[in-house]
This record gives structure tokens, sequence and C-alpha cells, in this order.
């Protein structure tokens, strides 16, 4: 009685968590008669008497706040369409970027569809049309680099405790990584070898995001995988431009 | 018929998350009969004049393959039957959902039998319960669907083809779809006779046979995860 399940229980829809009054419910759960019932899949996170789930599935629904990497889809007359890999599209407008963009101009120059763009959502309606801007720092086109999509409840363990998991990957491959919150994230490295490492990386972090001592396993993962990339780092670094590497480090650091 | 007990159900067998292109996605077998469902979106909907500002849409496929029946080929392509069968699903599915969060944009099952040997529709719906949760779509409730009826005099759970199909006495085919934890029912078919005492005693009977349901896709569910630990 009571209390049904265990801190960190995976539960699915419709499964009882608590049949006494004495709970309460939290984030995708809710309350029928005395039970407390969960809307999603999840894992359970006990809060004294609330109960609350972290969805391990599911789409990316815009936020106010949240920084993602978006696709340019469409020009419009006042701005940039944008993919957000999500059930609904973006705005940029012309007036949101960092340059100022003339009356009638062309505005394929600043950025082309197709491109990746690092942006930030302002405004998001009821009806979830979402306005995003790049006049931020730290808020960029990505320029060359792969695309790795994954899902979006598990992008906060792959960036991990202030940012410890990502600073990982980025130590240890030399990659560039880029996440962004609606699980799109931008990959650049010194050499592929040193991206497929980081992607099979970002992957495994997917896959084992809701299993406990992650951070343990990676560290292990990665030395074995990054082994091998030694000799090949050493010859390859140097095509690195240093000086845009570390400010872009100082901006992801600022971020996150 | 087929040496089962009136109340027993077929072998079930469920698995979540086997379509990786898709958002969710679920097999779900029942004796003979197989389905499987992918659940797409929540995404854009077009024709936009099917957008709904105020809430998203569920849209159901239903279709049987055309070697999945007793023999004869099933015609391709959507069918009166199966067109009806969509909308039913679509109908016991809805009620669970909670699309309000997602306005303009629509979440799409698509159901595939390989196989079938009666009792499709129930399958198709548990399948896509289970693909819809998956999917991480808000569910208050899980659905579980199965067929209950009427052969000679007795009353049955599950029925397969012959008993469906039995001639030498009344039949009733009743698919239900039962919600788990409040035991409302969202799909309520019948094809057959039936008392009305009789079918009060169907409907007791396939509550109690969705609790088995129930149990068994929440263990498909859970289970998609647990393979995940055991691969590291």
């Amino acid at each position: 009685m009571g209390l049904l399940v265990k801190q960190k229980d995976i539960v699915v829809p419709g499964e009882v968590l608590a049949d006494s009054i004495d709970y309460l419910p939290g984030m995708h759960t809710y309350r029928l008669n005395n039970n407390i019932i969960a809307k999603r899949v999840g894992l359970v996170e006990i809060e004294g008497r609330a109960l609350k789930l972290i969805p391990v599935s599911g789409r990316y629904l815009p936020k106010v706040g949240d920084k993602i990497i978006a696709k340019v889809v469409d020009i419009t007359m006042s701005g940039w369409m944008l993919n957000i890999n999500s059930a609904y599209n973006a705005m940029l407008n012309s007036k949101d970027i960092m340059r100022f963009v003339r009356k009638g101009e062309d505005l394929t120059r600043y950025h082309d569809v197709g491109d990746y763009l690092k942006v930030k959502i302002f405004n998001v309606t009821s009806q979830n049309l979402v306005d995003v801007t790049m006049k931020e720092p730290g808020l960029s086109p990505l320029h060359g680099g792969r695309i790795v999509m994954i899902n979006p409840q598990k992008v906060p363990r792959v960036i991990g405790k202030m940012g410890s998991m990502v600073m990982m990957i980025k130590d240890k491959t030399k990659c560039l990584v880029n996440v962004g919150q609606n699980g799109v994230v931008w990959i650049k490295g010194p050499a592929p070898e040193a991206e497929f490492v980081a992607i099979k990386a970002i992957k495994k972090i997917e896959d084992e995001a809701h299993l406990e001592g992650l951070t343990d396993r990676m560290t292990q993962f990665l030395d074995v995988e990054c082994a091998h990339l030694q000799g090949l780092k050493s010859e390859t670094q140097e095509e690195e431009p240093r000086e845009t590497f570390q400010s872009f480090q100082r901006s992801q650091e600022r971020e996150e | 018929m087929d040496g089962r007990a009136l109340d027993e159900l077929r072998p079930i067998e469920a698995k979540a998350g086997i379509i990786k292109n898709a958002d969710g996605s679920a097999y779900f077998r029942i004796g003979k009969t197989v389905a499987y469902a992918a659940v797409y979106g929540p995404r854009e909907l077009h024709p936009k004049f099917l957008q709904d500002p105020k809430t998203g849409i569920l849209r159901c496929y239903y279709n049987m393959m055309p070697f999945s029946g007793i023999g004869d080929r099933v015609r391709p392509g959507g069918s009166r039957r199966s067109k009806e069968i969509s909308m039913v699903i679509q109908k016991a599915l809805k009620p669970v959902l909670e699309l309000e969060d997602y306005p303009n944009a629509t979440v799409d099952v698509f159901i595939e039998l390989p196989q079938t040997d009666a009792g499709s529709r129930c399958a198709a719906i548990c399948a896509a319960a289970i693909a819809l949760a998956d999917a991480g779509i808000s569910m208050k409730d899980m659905v579980s669907a199965i067929a209950v009826g009427k052969v000679d005099d007795k009353i049955v759970a599950d029925l397969n083809y012959d008993e469906e199909a039995y001639e030498d006495g009344p039949v009733a085919d009743i698919p239900v779809a039962v919600l788990h934890n409040t035991k409302e029912i969202t799909l309520l078919q019948m094809d057959g006779e039936i008392s009305k005492d009789e079918l009060l005693q169907a409907l007791e009977l396939a509550k109690k046979a969705s609790d088995k349901i129930a149990k068994i896709q929440f263990a498909a569910l859970k289970d998609k995860y647990k393979v995940n630990a055991d691969q590291r």
C-alpha cells in the first residue's frame, strides 16, 4: 500500500505509481481517485510526497530559452523558416540576426536553404508558433561538420552536469561538439575518425542514458576508443585553427 | 475449439520499439494473429484544412497484407472494411491521448497485419497502444482490446477464426477495448446473436482478459529499456 514504485523505476502509461492520498501527482502523472497514474514512459523521480516522471521518449516540444540547432528549410519575405526537429517550424526574422539586412535584400546571402544554425527560442505562442533569434553570443551558423540526431529527452545526459559529459567528449576526441536542446548535435573534428568516435560516444550515451554509472562507463569507453586516434591526432590537429577553436570553446562554456 | 479453456487467451507476445525509423513502434501477436504498429509524430499535418487549432489529431491506418488471410488473397489497398476498422481503432485510442499539447499537428499510426486469424482489430489496437506509449505521447491509460463472444451456448474469450465461423449454433463475436485503470470501454462492436445477460457476462470476461493483456503490454514497454541495459 502507498508507494508502489521505487526511485528511477521505468514506468509506462496507465501504471499505478501510488495508491494513497499521501502522494501528489507531479509532471506527466495524474490522480485518479486515490491512485497516482503515469502518463508517459519514463523514470520515476520521488521528491518528498510528489511523484514525477522524467520521460525517456517523445519528440521535442519548443520551449522559450532553449538553444537549439535548426536547419533552414525555406526563405520568406521577412526571414527564414527553420526545421527544429519538432512538430512545428520556427521563424527567424531578418531583424534577429547579428548583421544588418537591408530592405528587399536577397536573404540567401546570409543563410541559404540547407544551412544549420544555432538559434535561441525567444517566443512560443499557444499555437506553437516559434520565433527564434541569433542575436546573442554563441549563436552562429554551423559550417561543415556533421549532424547527429538524438532523442531530445536524452540531451541533458549528453551534456552532463555543468556540461561535463560534452566537455569530456570534446577533450578526448578533439572534436567541436554543439548540442541543441532539440536533439540535434553538430560535430566537427580534425579527422573523420575522430568524428566517428564522437558520434559513437553520443549514441552510446543516448542508449544508456537511463542507467546509472554512465560517466564512468563513458570515460572508459572514450579512453579505449581514443587510443587508436592518438597518432592521427597529432598530424591533423594543426589543421584546426587554434584561435577559433578556443573562442568557440569559450562561447560553449558560457552557454552551458 | 482448439483445446483452450473458455476464458483462456491464445499465447500472446509483445515487443516495443522494433521499427527504428518510427518515433514509436510495437509488435503484438495473439495466437496466429500478428500486428505491427508504427507511430510517427506529432508532426506537421497536411493537407492544412485538416488541421485543428485546438488540438492535435490522431490518424490510424489499418491494413491487412495480401497474404495475411486464411488462403484467399486480400486485395491490397484500402477497402470498405479497412476504412471502418481504421476509424474504430482511432476512436478506441483517442480518449486516452492528450493531444491538446500539439495544436495543428497530427499523430499517425500505421498498423500492418502480416497474418490474421480473427481478432485482428483487437491485436491492432493493442499494438497501436504500445507504439503510442513508446512514441512518448501522453496517455491517461493503457488500452487493451480483446474479442469475446458466444460460440454455441458458451461464453468464450479470444475467438479464433474457426470459432468465429462456427456454423452449428449461434455465434456472437464482440471486439472490446478496455482502459486498464477505469475499465471504461472505448470499442464495442458485435456480430451475431447474444442475449442481454450473456452480453454482460461476456463484457465481464473481456475486462478480466484485458487485465492480462495490459500486463503484457506493460512488460513489453519495460523490456525495451531492459534490453538496452543488457547490451552494454
